[in-house]
């Protein structure tokens, strides 16, 4: 579909730029739409090495040229995931509808959170009486956040998910050092 | 609150009955049915919608879209403090907090005997007599500690507002300079009589002459308006005065309806007869509700003189008749489409244009809309003809201006003013000293610093629908951007995405930069999101929302830094006190419980 990157990797070992990805409170729909550039990550890893991410299942992220955060800001350890990417991630960009925005998980800030989880682990029958608290759980937030409002971000593609064609699009243009641009119908916000 | 023992039925048939159940007139309906039941139930839309025969839908979006409507009971008295930023200048917040106190109230909740309910509202055109306030609708201004103790006291005494001491609602006309406008003696009957004796075609040849520039911002010219008008081909055609006055720091229309009515009103007919429009209507901002009463007896008064209703002056065919409707507090409403949607009894969402008003406006059918005090200048012509008008003013901009002056200044109010007065001789007149910045036309206008004194209020240099808000040298103009910011987010009607989501961003930044978590990068954001709703947005809202604000950081960047973080980014909210309500419930304070200061 594009040329640009294949064309690269002819010359003569030119470092490879690194990337990392990660999944806060997302639904990983966002990476399977990734994944959708389909036999295109033949072209990629040709230009790109993969740091920490779900598809190296590499744990924690060193210095990158650029990542990719799906999912929106939920819980103290998503904290700590954002903050561990935007202290290494030269670029750092939000894919999807609920890094944007908040999106979907969102849809609980209009509870208290103490409330939420007293009904969840509380007040239904065959469940015990206490919500947990062990200190491996992360603890939640009392709101869910979008990651511009935990850490600076470069750049957004909105969608829900943005498509593979789409994340390709932009990842190519940002790769080949062109202003990322995203216009219809690769733009769209559901 | 005895009423609400009365059946639902018998307060809206008579209701029902004066409107004709004509679903055109629904909000006409609410503001009466309100006034009965404090608020509109579920039951009640059901019932209007069934009567009206109108889908249910529309009755809810109506109340939801007009946020002086109610679906729930806000109490038998609802008070709402103006929050212009001329009121927080004079220290509403501090009275607003004072009257809380004294009754133990929250902001905008009812009070638990259903008696009292506070909360604030958008500018309430009281800038050059506030702090200012409205209960029940009714203006109460020159607010000070006492009197809001004596509100209190009233309000715990369950005094009906129609029963308390008429002072409490006097509101002055502040009038500093008059000229042309003001300063002419009025006698009913003479401006129609005038344009009568000029015929339609020679009254409308003296409009064009006169070179008129609507009041109301824009400054199409009016007698292009009225010949489009004219022209069209149509069975009807209407004349509406746009008496929504809601850009914040006006107060111009207010003073022309309250004391010079006469004048709109021979100016609406004269719009009439010259392009056969046979109605009228007076879109009253709910503000000016109070206003109501003596518009009406104003117009019965002219009717009764045959100035009003059929074959005026005798003369066969020239009928016109007005009708004042009123508004439900929507800041959008002075957009003329939304006006239009909102006199059609339908939430104020503004129209694509074209096509205009003047082919296809109220009932689709030609319309002309002006502005209040475009209408009064339609007397001068028609008194004293296109050529003498046209010698006032400056040569695109035509006659006298009048500029409603409030904020640091010794004398606010109306300033009359030939087009092309310098700010800082209409500075000198109103006695202001020490000007750090004017702001001219309201939030959507543009914000002068003193380097920009010299310049002229007239189309050609500085545009103004008449609001001129002073600044004195100790207000910090940060907090004069964030109450613009604030007013948008509020104001915007929803309907198109960059303003609906593009005014909510900038009062999110412009929040985070005020509690100190703000860096340049908000600065940058704000801007790029004025460019967006400036390219983007449906109306001139949208359009000019951030214009204001932008200026300001243009000009007043100091303001701005110094609240601002050296560092690169914060994060929008205090991350370690978010965890604080799960620390609770998991009784935990381990070190992984906390977040830490970053």
């Amino acid at each position: 579909m594009d040329t640009q990157v294949s064309s690269q990797p002819q010359k003569v070992a030119k470092r490879k730029i690194r990337v990392a990805t990660t999944s806060l409170s997302g639904c990983f729909g966002c990476h399977m739409s990734l994944l959708d550039i389909d036999e295109r990550i033949l072209q990629l890893i040709e230009v790109v090495e993969f740091d920490r991410s779900p598809i190296t299942d590499i744990k924690h992220c060193g210095p990158c040229d650029i990542g990719l955060i799906e999912g929106s800001v939920c819980n103290s350890e998503n904290v700590h995931v954002l903050r561990e990417f935007r202290d290494n991630c030269n670029v750092l960009i939000a894919f999807g509808a609920c890094a944007v925005a908040g999106g979907l998980p969102a849809q609980r800030n209009h509870l208290d959170i103490g409330d939420a989880l007293r009904e969840v682990y509380c007040d239904r029958t065959g469940l015990g009486k206490q919500i947990p608290n062990d200190r491996e759980l992360p603890l939640l937030l009392d709101k869910v956040h979008p990651i511009n409002e935990v850490v600076r971000v470069d750049y957004f593609i909105p969608g829900c998910p943005p498509s593979g064609d789409t994340i390709w699009k932009f990842v190519t243009d940002l790769i080949a050092g062109h202003m990322p641009r995203l216009e219809h119908p690769l733009l769209k916000f559901d | 609150m005895t009423h609400l023992t009365l059946s639902l039925v018998e307060i809206a048939t008579p209701i029902l009955d004066r409107h004709h159940n004509d679903p055109t007139r629904l909000l006409q309906i609410l503001h009466d049915i309100q006034d009965e039941l404090d608020y509109i139930s579920p039951e009640t839309m059901e019932y209007l919608a069934n009567k009206l025969e109108i889908p249910i839908t529309r009755v809810q979006s109506v109340v939801e879209f007009y946020s002086f409507f109610h679906a729930k009971p806000n109490g038998k008295f609802r008070i709402l403090f103006s929050d212009n930023i001329t009121d927080r200048m004079l220290g509403n917040k501090d009275l607003f907090d004072h009257m809380l106190n004294r009754l133990h109230l929250e902001p905008d909740t009812v009070s638990e005997d259903g008696l009292v309910s506070v909360g604030m509202t958008s500018c309430t055109g009281m800038c050059d007599q506030g702090p200012a306030l409205l209960i029940n609708n009714m203006p109460i201004t020159h607010l000070t500690p006492r009197r809001i103790d004596e509100i209190c006291d009233l309000v715990k005494s369950g005094l009906p507002v129609s029963n308390w001491p008429s002072h409490y609602f006097k509101v002055d006309n502040n009038i500093r300079r008059a000229d042309e406008l003001l300063a002419t003696a009025y006698n009913m009957g003479d401006a129609i009589k005038a344009a009568v004796a000029k015929g339609a075609q020679g009254m409308l040849d003296e409009m064009k002459r006169s070179n008129l520039r609507g009041r109301g911002g824009a400054g199409f010219t009016t007698g292009v308006k009225w010949e489009l008008c004219r022209n069209s081909q149509s069975d009807e055609r209407f004349i509406v005065c746009n008496a929504d006055e809601g850009e914040p720091g006006t107060f111009k229309d207010r003073v022309l309806l309250q004391s010079f009515a006469g004048h709109v009103f021979e100016g609406m007919t004269i719009a009439g007869f010259t392009t056969g429009a046979k109605q009228g209507f007076v879109y009253l901002r709910a503000e000016y509700k109070y206003l109501v009463k003596s518009l009406q007896i104003f117009l019965e008064n002219m009717r009764a003189a045959g100035f009003l209703g059929q074959n005026i002056l005798g003369i066969d065919g020239f009928d016109f008749d007005i009708e004042i409707h009123l508004g439900a507090g929507a800041y959008v409403c002075g957009e003329e489409t939304a006006l239009i949607e909102s006199l059609e009894g339908k939430a104020g969402r503004p129209r694509i244009r074209p096509p205009f008003p003047v082919t296809c406006g109220y009932k689709n059918k030609p319309t002309v809309v002006n502005n209040v005090e475009t209408l009064c200048k339609v007397t001068e012509i028609a008194r004293r003809g296109g050529a003498w008008y046209e010698g006032r003013g400056t040569r695109q901009s035509t006659g006298t201006k009048l500029l409603s002056v409030s904020g640091d200044c010794a004398r606010p109010g109306i300033y009359e003013f030939p087009f092309g007065v310098r700010i800082s001789d209409v500075l000198e007149e109103c006695g202001a000293k020490d000007v750090i910045a004017v702001q001219i036309s309201g939030a959507a206008g543009v914000c002068l610093a003193p380097h920009e004194f010299h310049r002229r209020i007239a189309f050609e240099d500085v545009p103004t629908a008449g609001s001129f808000m002073i600044f004195g040298k100790d207000r910090d103009m940060f907090e004069v951007a964030l109450n613009f910011a604030e007013f948008f987010a509020h104001e915007s009607c929803g309907f198109c995405s960059p303003c609906r989501i593009g005014t909510s961003l900038v009062k999110d930044m412009m929040q985070k930069i005020a509690v100190g978590r703000g860096t340049k990068y908000e600065i940058n954001e704000i801007q790029r999101l004025r460019d967006q709703m400036k390219n983007f947005a449906h109306c001139g809202l949208g359009q000019t929302a951030g214009n204001a604000i932008c200026d300001c950081i243009t000009k007043f960047r100091p303001a701005f830094d110094k609240h601002l973080s050296s560092r690169d980014f914060l994060p929008a909210f205090d991350l370690e006190l978010s965890l604080a309500r799960s620390r609770e419930v998991t009784h935990r304070d381990d070190a992984d419980a906390h977040l830490g200061a970053k």
